[in-house]
C-alpha cells in the first residue's frame, strides 16, 4: 500500500481547487512537469516518425531531399516542394493547436499521459487562449530546439552563450512556478491539469451480509479513521491474497483478535462492512475520524 | 429510465438495490444508471461523435450533469467509498470541460473574426501600434544614416541578405536584382518559402514580447535598419523610386504584419511591466487572449504578402504597376481596420 501512497502525497502538492459555477469545489490537480515534458516529446516524436515515414515514400518514389532543393524546372517536383513547406509550417504551428482546440483539449502524447489544457481559475477555455499559448511555443520549444541542432551557439561566440542562456529562461520557466506554468500558458491563462478517468468500481456492500460471523464491538471499530478505511478498501479492490494475509494479521494485532487462519477476504469484507456503517454513521452526525491519530469520535 | 435503458445496451443495469448493506452505496446504486448515462454522452462529446448522441441525450446533458454535480456534493457528506468518489469527481470534472467548453466552432468564430473581431483587436492596440511604426521607422532612419556615414556599416548590417545587392554595385547590376520573372515556373514554391519564413518572423515578434516587450523592439529595429541601409543603397545609384515600387508591392502588407506581429509583443511586455490595477497573470493573460487574435490575423496578411511577393513582384514589372498594388493594398488595409465595426472576442477569466 506504501507505494500508492506516496505518490498520492507528492500529488497532493499539485492538488488545486476550482468552484463551478453549481457552487461544487472539484480539485483539479496540475500536471507534474515530467508528465509535461514526456507528453512533448511523445508529440515531437510522432511529428518526426511522420515526417521519416513522409521522406521514405518519397524516395521509394524515386524523389530525393536534394531534387527538392532545386525543384525549378519540374512542375510535378515543385508541387511536392510546395506542399513539403506548407507541411513543415502547419506542423510548427498547427499540429498542437489544432488538437488542443478539439473537445478534449489535448494532443495525442497529452492524451497519452493523461492531460490536457484547461482554462486557470475555472473559466472557459476559448479560442484565442490556445492561439495564444501555441504561438508561444515557437520561443519555447521550437527555436531552443533549432537552436541547439544546428550549433548556431558554437560559432557565435559570447553572443551564442547569451542567446542560449536567454532561451533557457523560457525553456525552464515551468519550473520556477508553483503550478508548472510555461510562457504560453502564462500568456494565455491556461494551464495542465491531469484528467484521469475513473471506472464505476463495484459497490463494496454487495458482499453477502457476514455480521452474524464476525461481530465487532465498539472498541475494535474505533481504532481505524477514514484513510485506514480506504487503504482497507484499496486492498480489498485489488484482492491480493498476499497482501489481504498482511492486512488480516495487521487488524487483529491492534484489535487484539487472534488472526484466524480462515478466509481471509470475508474477514476483511466483514470488518471493512462494519467500519464503513460505523464511520459513515458518524459522519452524518457530523463527526469525522480522519486516521486512527485523529482523537475525534 | 426504462426506455434509455433498452436503447443503450452497452449501460448495464446496477445489481439491485436492496442488497447493498450500508446506506450510501444505496445511494450510489439509485443513480449509477444516470451516471453511466452521462459518462456514455461525454465520450461521445469528447471523440467528437456528435452524430452519435440522440436527441433525447443532448436535452438530458444539462439535467444529468447537474444531478451528478449535486450527487458528489451528498457523496462527499455521506460516503467513504474512495473509488466512488473519485469517479464521480472525474465524471464531473469532464463534464463540465464539455458543458463549460468553447462555445464557437471554429468556422463560427473565424467569421465573426473577419467580420470585425479582428479590426476591432488592432484598433484596441492603437498606442502599441504607434510605438510600433515609431520604432520601425527610427530603425529605417537609422540604417540609412549608418550606412550614408560609413558604408562598412551595410554589411554587419545586411549580411547574408544582400545577393548582389551591395553598395558599389553598378546601377545596372542593382537594376537587375530588381526584375521579375517572365515566366510563373518555380514562383509557388517561392511564395510559400517567403510565407513560411516571414510568419516565423512575426510569430517570434510575438512571443519575445513577453520578456516586457524589449527583444521584440530589438528584432523590429534590426529588420527595419536593414531596410534603411538597402534603400540608401539604391537612392546613391538612383534606383530609389524603383526599388520603393519593387519593395511596396508586397511591403505594404508584409510590413503591416510585422507592425502588428511586433504591436502585439509589445502590448503583452507593456501589459506585464505596468499591469495597473490587475495581477500580473491576469494582466498577461488578458493581454495574451486579445493580441491572439491580432496574431491570427498577422499571418493571414503574411499568406497575402506571400501571394504579391512571390507572383506579383515577379509578373509584374513596371515600377508604376508596382507601386499602384501596393498602395492599394495599404489602403484596403487601413480601411479594413478603421471600418471594420465588431468587438474583440469577450475574454473571461
Amino acid at each position: 500500500m506504501t507505494a500508492m501512497i506516496a505518490p498520492r502525497a507528492e500529488a497532493a502538492g499539485r492538488r488545486r481547487e476550482f468552484v463551478t459555477p453549481e457552487g461544487l469545489a472539484l480539485p483539479l490537480t496540475v500536471a507534474s512537469r515530467g508528465a509535461r515534458a514526456g507528453a512533448l516529446i511523445l508529440d515531437l516524436t510522432l511529428v518526426c516518425v511522420g515526417f521519416t515515414i513522409l521522406f521514405i515514400l518519397l524516395l521509394a518514389m524515386g524523389i530525393g531531399l536534394f531534387d527538392l532543393t532545386d525543384a525549378e524546372g519540374s512542375p510535378a517536383l515543385e508541387f511536392i516542394a510546395l506542399v513539403m513547406i506548407l507541411l513543415v509550417f502547419l506542423t510548427r504551428y498547427a499540429y498542437f493547436l489544432t488538437f488542443e482546440l478539439g473537445p478534449r483539449g489535448a494532443t495525442p502524447g497529452k492524451r497519452a499521459l493523461g492531460i490536457r489544457v484547461a482554462a486557470r481559475g475555472g473559466g472557459r477555455l476559448t479560442a484565442e487562449a490556445i492561439i495564444a499559448r501555441n504561438l508561444m511555443r515557437d520561443v519555447e520549444v521550437f527555436i531552443p530546439t533549432i537552436f541547439l541542432l544546428s550549433g548556431m551557439g558554437s560559432n557565435l561566440g559570447a553572443a551564442g552563450y547569451a542567446a542560449f542562456a536567454w532561451l533557457m529562461v523560457f525553456v525552464l520557466f515551468p519550473c520556477f512556478n508553483r503550478d508548472n506554468l510555461r510562457a504560453g500558458d502564462l500568456v494565455a491563462g491556461t494551464w495542465v491539469v491531469e484528467a484521469p478517468r475513473h471506472k464505476l468500481a463495484q459497490a463494496m456492500s454487495l458482499a453477502p451480509d457476514r455480521t452474524a460471523t464476525y461481530r465487532f464491538g465498539e472498541a475494535e471499530l474505533s481504532v481505524y479513521g477514514e484513510h485506514e478505511l480506504q487503504v482497507l478498501e484499496g486492498v480489498l479492490r485489488q484482492d491480493n491474497p498476499e497482501a489481504q494475509r498482511h492486512v488480516v494479521e495487521a487488524i487483529c494485532r491492534k484489535i487484539g483478535w487472534e488472526p484466524g487462519t480462515g478466509d481471509d477476504r470475508a474477514f476483511l469484507e466483514a470488518f471493512y462492512a462494519a467500519l464503513r456503517a460505523r464511520l459513515e454513521q458518524n459522519m452524518r452526525f457530523g463527526k469525522r475520524k480522519k486516521d486512527k491519530y485523529d482523537a475525534q469520535a | 429510465m426504462a426506455p434509455a435503458l433498452f436503447r443503450k445496451a452497452e449501460i448495464e443495469a446496477p445489481p439491485d438495490v436492496e442488497a447493498a448493506s450500508l446506506r450510501s452505496d444505496r445511494f450510489r446504486l439509485e443513480r449509477e444508471t444516470d451516471w453511466r448515462r452521462l459518462e456514455a454522452i461525454v465520450e461521445a462529446l469528447e471523440r467528437n461523435r456528435l452524430r452519435r448522441i440522440s436527441d433525447d441525450d443532448l436535452l438530458a446533458l444539462p439535467v444529468l450533469y447537474r444531478q451528478a454535480v449535486s450527487s458528489l456534493a451528498v457523496a462527499r457528506e455521506t460516503s467513504l467509498d474512495a473509488a466512488t468518489l473519485a469517479y464521480l469527481e472525474g465524471l464531473v470534472r469532464r463534464a463540465w470541460f464539455q458543458v463549460y467548453g468553447p462555445r464557437t466552432s471554429f468556422g463560427a468564430w473565424l467569421r465573426r473574426f473577419l467580420t470585425g473581431g479582428w479590426s476591432a483587436a488592432v484598433r484596441t492596440l492603437w498606442l502599441d501600434l504607434c510605438i510600433a511604426a515609431a520604432v520601425m521607422v527610427a530603425g529605417t532612419l537609422a540604417g540609412w544614416l549608418l550606412v550614408a556615414r560609413n558604408p562598412e556599416w551595410y554589411y554587419a548590417l545586411v549580411g547574408e541578405a544582400a545577393q548582389g545587392r551591395t553598395p558599389g554595385a553598378g546601377r545596372e547590376a542593382l537594376a537587375e536584382t530588381l526584375k521579375g520573372t517572365a515566366s510563373g515556373e518555380g514562383l509557388t514554391v517561392f511564395a510559400a518559402y517567403l510565407f513560411s519564413n516571414n510568419s516565423g518572423v512575426t510569430i517570434m515578434a510575438f512571443a519575445l514580447g513577453f520578456a516586457f516587450g524589449i527583444p521584440t523592439l530589438l528584432l523590429l529595429i534590426h529588420n527595419t535598419a536593414m531596410l534603411g541601409a538597402m534603400l540608401w543603397v539604391f537612392a546613391e545609384a538612383g534606383l530609389g523610386w524603383e526599388f520603393a515600387a519593387w519593395l511596396s508591392i508586397h511591403g505594404t502588407t508584409e510590413f503591416g504584419a510585422i507592425l502588428l506581429g511586433g504591436a502585439a509583443g509589445i502590448h503583452i511586455g507593456r501589459s506585464m511591466a505596468f499591469p495597473g490595477e490587475r495581477a500580473v497573470l491576469a494582466a498577461a493573460s488578458e493581454a495574451g487572449r486579445l493580441t491572439a487574435q491580432v496574431m491570427v490575423g498577422a499571418v493571414l496578411m503574411l499568406v497575402v504578402a506571400g501571394l504579391l511577393e512571390g507572383y506579383g513582384r515577379q509578373l509584374i514589372e513596371a515600377p508604376i504597376a508596382r507601386g499602384a498594388v501596393g498602395g492599394t493594398m495599404l489602403v484596403f488595409w487601413i480601411a479594413y481596420f478603421l471600418l471594420g465595426r465588431g468587438r474583440p472576442a469577450p475574454h473571461e477569466t
